[in-house]
């Protein structure tokens, strides 16, 4: 099949005499040589001790799998496409205003970042003037609008990258019960880490910066987006 | 047979004073020399002035003032202005078009009736991204604010 590409697993595009044309056993066999091959025996003699084993023994030098399936399963075909980098937006470069259309903070305005590996964009409101938090969103369910920040000496740490924001997986399958209450009483919430709030501080410090250079942005970043009666937005400008 | 044809005559002179008594309730008309706003195709929003009249359904527009080649265009994707250029000869070339335009200042004119001015403002609105139309609200608003304040102030005081 190495010559017939398959067009459906099973199926290969060339018929059978095809390939035997390629192939071209005919031609007889090639003339080349052979690199030797380097045998190694089968099983190897060891002696062994205790007095009824006959002093030694041959033992198969590769051991056999000590497991193998009873019923007879086709391999799944292995794919060999890897997944492309998610391509930005060029209209999104960093410090374009994002307006958020999904999710909790739909409707926001937000300042982009970067873009992470996982090809999810890294927003932040900024924190103090919206109340968006440092935070990845779908370039998908954002509009990019032609408002773009000065973000002069942004430097955002190699820690803020998706690990960052996975959540700590749980030890152990903790009942309802114990997952909501202590006690009979609702749990109290538990506290962000303070380390979070000071990245939030750290990069919103440059974006704040930026954004009260220009009149009114920060009224703009504070104010959320709608659409109005006879507002179509593939026939809008941003 | 002499007495016959004077009389048609008067009939038909009572006529033609009669159409003339009677001017049209309509002020613009499809005639050479009328500044006319395109509405459809390459040149739509662009200002023309028919040179020749080729039928019912056509004419033959030049603009070489305002971009507009001369061509033959559709009754249909035009509107008639109130401008009017005047002394254009009938089928006059480009040359002359520019010429007579230019003399009037037909872009000029135009551009200051309130008709242009308001396309052109709407054509601004919409040409405004999302942080200028926010930018146009706050304006609007702080104007609403000053008005509402001096109307109230000025009724105090009458009362």
């Amino acid at each position: 099949m190495a010559r017939s590409k398959e067009l459906v697993p099973g199926i290969g595009r060339l018929s059978r005499s095809q390939v035997a044309a390629r192939r071209g056993l005919w031609k007889g066999p090639k003339k080349s040589d052979k690199p030797a091959v380097e045998t190694t025996p089968e099983t190897v003699e060891k002696t062994v001790g205790g007095e009824k084993n006959n002093g030694t023994r041959l033992v198969p030098t590769t051991k056999a799998v000590r497991y193998y399936p009873a019923e007879d399963v086709r391999q799944p075909k292995k794919s060999r496409k890897s997944p492309k980098p998610t391509a930005l937006r060029p209209s999104i470069t960093p410090g374009t205003v994002l307006i958020l259309l999904a999710g909790r903070f739909r409707g926001k305005r937000v300042v982009f970042l970067k873009q992470l590996e996982s090809g999810l964009l890294l927003v932040t409101g900024p924190f103090k003037i919206n109340g968006v938090p440092l935070r990845r969103v779908n370039q998908a369910y954002a509009i990019a609008t032609s408002t773009k920040l000065e973000l002069e000496g942004l430097e955002v740490a190699d820690k803020i990258n998706d690990a960052y924001f996975a959540k700590p997986s749980k030890s152990a399958s903790l009942s309802p019960e114990e997952e909501f209450f202590t006690e009979g009483k609702p749990k109290e919430k538990e506290a962000l880490p303070e380390s979070r709030t000071a990245d939030q501080k750290e990069v919103d410090a440059v974006v704040i910066n930026a954004v009260k250079k220009v009149e009114n942005l920060s009224k703009y970043l504070k104010a959320s987006w709608g659409l109005s009666k006879g507002e179509f937005p593939h026939k809008m400008k941003f | 047979m002499a007495r016959e044809r004077t009389e048609w005559r008067a009939v038909l002179d009572g006529w033609e004073d009669f159409a003339l008594d009677d001017p049209s309730n309509f002020k613009r008309f499809v005639e050479v020399g009328r500044v006319v706003l395109l509405k459809e195709g390459d040149y739509s929003g662009k200002i023309a002035i028919i040179a020749e009249i080729l039928d019912q359904n056509r004419a033959i527009i030049d603009g070489p003032t305002s971009g507009v080649p001369r061509q033959p265009y559709s009754y249909k994707n035009m509107v008639l202005t109130p401008l009017k250029v005047t002394g254009l000869p009938r089928g006059a070339r480009t040359g002359v078009v520019r010429k007579v335009a230019e003399k009037e200042a037909v872009v000029e004119k135009w551009n200051k009736t309130g008709w242009a001015q308001k396309r052109a403002a709407i054509e601004k609105r919409r040409s405004l991204n999302d942080f200028a139309r926010f930018s146009v609200m706050l304006a609007k608003k702080q104007r609403r604010d000053a008005v509402r304040k001096t109307v109230r102030k000025l009724a105090q005081e009458q009362a």
